[in-house]
């Protein structure tokens, strides 16, 4: 039997072919149903004018139930957007990718309230705790619990 | 654990009142529950007024313990199908009151602990709120209109209307007519064929015509698979009873009917169904101080001790209860443990009873010393032991700056490395005094060497101490590990006597009743050394040694006895009915002593009596005592 994860990642994919993505978002890479990466941009005013990133999905056998590992992609010369709740290893401190996942969110849900949460950045730093965090990272940031109070990331 | 008792002494009057309330109403379920349980309700000490009611049942084995020793408490045990029991007796409590669906009402009460006083305050200031806060419904977002036109003509109890109507369940969907189905309706089963548009679930993207879309008070539609999906890794990946709307930033949560609806479509599912029930059981019993969860392994049974439910009583007692079961329960093992106890009352296997503190996490029989005075044990062994054992074999201490020294070779002539002090490793005394006599440390008595050594002795005497509890506490630990051999031992002792003997079954049954009584008295020694060791001086301690003492001797009298029992047997065969004579008395005085031992320290605490060298919650400032805090 066809997983869930592969039928609903096949009928994300059709709707994004069909559909296209929003704009500033661009699929990069779907070949198989564990790892996609997209590029994303932030438009019009704001801090990060004229960057491009690259997003990276991993998908498990239980998507979407749990969350897909989401993160930025940091090699080959790409670099994580300098941002408060972005780590320099391209781990994301976002409270839909960990306790707040709905399995009603998309693939595409989830790059749309990253480009927003990009887009209304106010000042452009690492996160407070950048180093010490970096050094201990999983390599999965799902295995992360991350403590989301808004603000900062603690 | 603690946070437990936090709990309890903030809400203790909520539980107090709730008592009264519970002991009304169980004088009427009392009878009741005797026709439903009478064909093997044999039990004649009925003398609980707790929250539950003791029914001898088939998986139910273990009576009450009647306190009838000081050093005893009341408890009782209960299965997984009583606690679900009282907890239905309560939901239905809630539910009349109320006039809501008992489903809501259960969602009501583990909302809030399952404290029904602040429940019925809280409902009372606000019933649509709390309805929203627990997840029975959504949160009102506009007007309904709609409300007035489906009013229930069922118009027997005004409250029942005015809750209903005040609730917006029927906003949700417009095959929901009737208020009174609206509750029970939470658990909305369209079947795509009944609209005309196709039905896509928002979770997997399938829209075959065949998918049976679900949902909530909240009317967010997912198919059955994704429910059954979700609910299998809430259930079995995070343990959790409380399973929300998988819709972002929807809170409703899902009725147990719901929950056991979508495991049922699945293999795995059907599996997880106990475990579901045994999670919201878990709950349950942790939200109420009375009542304790079995921390065995695979165990479901909870025991309900009204009396340790405090945290400032434990001062004064030592909850030891035990669930019932016995042994650990295989993986197929059924909740309710039924086939565990009779499989063990029939199997001679010594499997081990699930004996636990009621009041701290030891999971063992710590009497006679009190929890917070066995933690601080605990936590002692476990930090200083093996450094301290061998500290003391390898080391000495440097006469002159106490620095600690090992030597590792070389001749006895030391220096220090801090304070560069010259010494004998021998006899401690200064270097300087040997001269050419040194190998003979013959300077034994000299002032120099005396004071040294008395100097060391300071420092070590603590750890002297410590250690001279630590190796006997150990060393009955070790012992009552060795127990489940002598069992194999005994038990053979047993087959070998009825053959070559005219004994017959029963009257060996002193041998295993002997070994019985030994390793329950070796536990109660080792941790009276635990106790030993932080009670202050004085005459009071005296006599705890005393006890102490006369249960020592006797055990060790019975243990050399039964191990060396069978080759004397082997002897003289004739002889058989002496030495069952004298392991029969001794068996007998050990228990005594055990007894003895138990109910003074039990007393004393009662009275107060006991002081400790450290201070311990609850109890006056520790007395002054000669290496008592290490």
């Amino acid at each position: 039997m066809a997983s869930i994860s592969s039928r609903r990642l096949s009928k994300e994919l059709m709707e994004i072919k069909n559909d296209g993505c929003p704009v500033g978002i661009n699929l990069v890479n779907a070949d198989d149903f564990s790892t996609w990466l997209f590029t994303i941009e932030v438009m019009g005013d704001s801090l990060y004018q004229n960057e491009k990133f690259t997003l990276q999905f991993r998908f498990d056998q239980q998507y979407p139930i749990s969350s897909p590992a989401v993160q930025f992609v940091v090699t080959e010369g790409r670099q994580a957007p300098v941002h408060p709740h972005v780590y320099s290893n391209g781990h994301i401190c976002a409270s839909i990718l960990g306790n707040e996942w709905s399995p009603v969110l998309s693939v595409i849900a989830v790059c749309v309230t990253l480009q927003s949460m990009l887009a209304s950045c106010k000042e452009k730093h690492r996160p407070i705790d950048n180093d010490r965090y970096v050094k201990h990272a999983p390599e999965n940031p799902k295995k992360t619990r991350f403590h989301y109070d808004g603000e900062f990331t603690v | 654990m603690s946070s437990d008792y936090e709990f309890s002494d903030n809400e203790g009057e909520y539980y107090d009142s709730d008592e009264m309330m519970d002991d009304y109403q169980n004088d009427e379920d009392e009878e009741m529950e005797g026709d439903k349980y009478n064909n093997h309700n044999h039990n004649n000490n009925n003398m609980n007024d707790d929250d539950y009611d003791y029914t001898n049942d088939d998986d139910f084995r273990i009576p009450t313990k009647s306190k009838s020793k000081s050093y005893q408490v009341e408890y009782t045990s209960l299965t997984q199908s009583l606690v679900e029991k009282s907890m239905k007796e309560e939901v239905d409590h809630v539910s009349g009151i109320f006039g809501v669906e008992p489903s809501t009402a259960t969602l009501l009460l583990r909302h809030l602990g399952w404290n029904k006083e602040r429940l019925i305050d809280k409902y009372m200031e606000n019933p649509t709120q709390i309805l929203v806060d627990s997840g029975c419904q959504v949160p009102e977002t506009i007007p309904s209109p709609s409300s007035s036109h489906s009013v229930d003509d069922k118009s027997s109890s005004s409250s029942r209307r005015a809750t209903r109507s005040s609730s917006k369940l029927l906003l949700l969907s417009s095959s929901i007519t009737s208020p009174s189905r609206s509750s029970s309706a939470q658990k909305k089963i369209s079947s795509t064929s009944d609209s005309s548009m196709t039905f896509t679930c928002p979770i997997c993207y399938d829209d075959s015509p065949s998918l049976i879309a679900l949902s909530l008070t909240c009317a967010h539609s997912a198919c059955s698979g994704c429910w059954t999906a979700y609910a299998i890794s809430k259930i079995r990946d995070e343990g959790e009873h409380c399973i929300r709307c998988m819709t972002e930033g929807c809170a409703v949560v899902a009725p147990d009917e719901f929950i056991h609806r979508v495991l049922r479509d699945d293999d795995d599912g059907k599996d997880l169904e106990g475990r579901f029930e045994e999670l919201v059981v878990r709950g349950f019993v942790a939200s109420n101080p009375k009542l304790k969860f079995c921390p065995y392994p695979g165990c479901t049974n909870t025991v309900s001790c009204p009396s340790a439910a405090s945290k400032s009583v434990l001062s004064m007692l030592v909850p030891i209860v035990s669930c019932g079961a016995r042994g650990i329960p295989s993986s197929s093992q059924n909740p309710t443990s039924t086939s565990l106890s009779t499989a063990t009352n029939t199997s001679s296997a010594h499997t081990k009873e699930h004996i636990f503190c009621f009041g701290c996490p030891i999971e063992s029989d710590h009497r006679p010393v009190i929890c917070a005075v066995a933690r601080l044990w605990m936590k002692k062994c476990e930090d200083d032991s093996e450094t301290a054992n061998w500290i003391k074999s390898n080391t000495k201490e440097c006469s002159q700056c106490q620095s600690t020294i090992e030597k590792n070779g070389g001749c006895n002539h030391m220096t220090c490395k801090k304070c560069r002090y010259e010494f004998c490793w021998v006899c401690m005394g200064p270097w300087s005094e040997h001269g050419t006599a040194w190998y003979s440390c013959n300077r034994y008595d000299e002032k120099g060497g005396v004071e040294a050594r008395d100097a060391q002795s300071r420092s070590r005497a603590s750890l002297e101490r410590y250690l001279h509890y630590y190796n006997r506490w150990a060393n009955h630990e070790q012992s009552t590990k060795l127990s489940l051999d002598l069992y194999a031992k005994t038990e053979k002792k047993m087959t070998d006597m009825q053959i070559t003997s005219s004994l017959t079954w029963i009257e060996v049954q002193f041998m295993k009743k002997a070994v019985e009584a030994l390793e329950k008295c070796r536990e109660t020694l080792k941790w009276t050394y635990a106790m030993g060791y932080y009670l202050g001086r004085g005459n009071e301690k005296e006599l705890f040694e005393d006890n102490q003492r006369d249960l020592e001797r006797a055990v060790e009298d019975l243990a050399e006895l039964l191990e060396g029992g069978g080759v004397e047997m082997e002897k003289e065969k004739e002889n058989v009915g002496g030495l069952r004579q004298r392991i029969t008395d001794k068996t007998v005085y050990v228990q005594k002593r055990n007894e003895i031992m138990l109910e003074d320290t039990a007393i004393g605490f009662q009275d107060g009596r006991w002081k400790w060298n450290v201070g311990v919650d609850g109890f006056e400032e520790p007395i002054e005592d000669f290496g008592g805090v290490v």
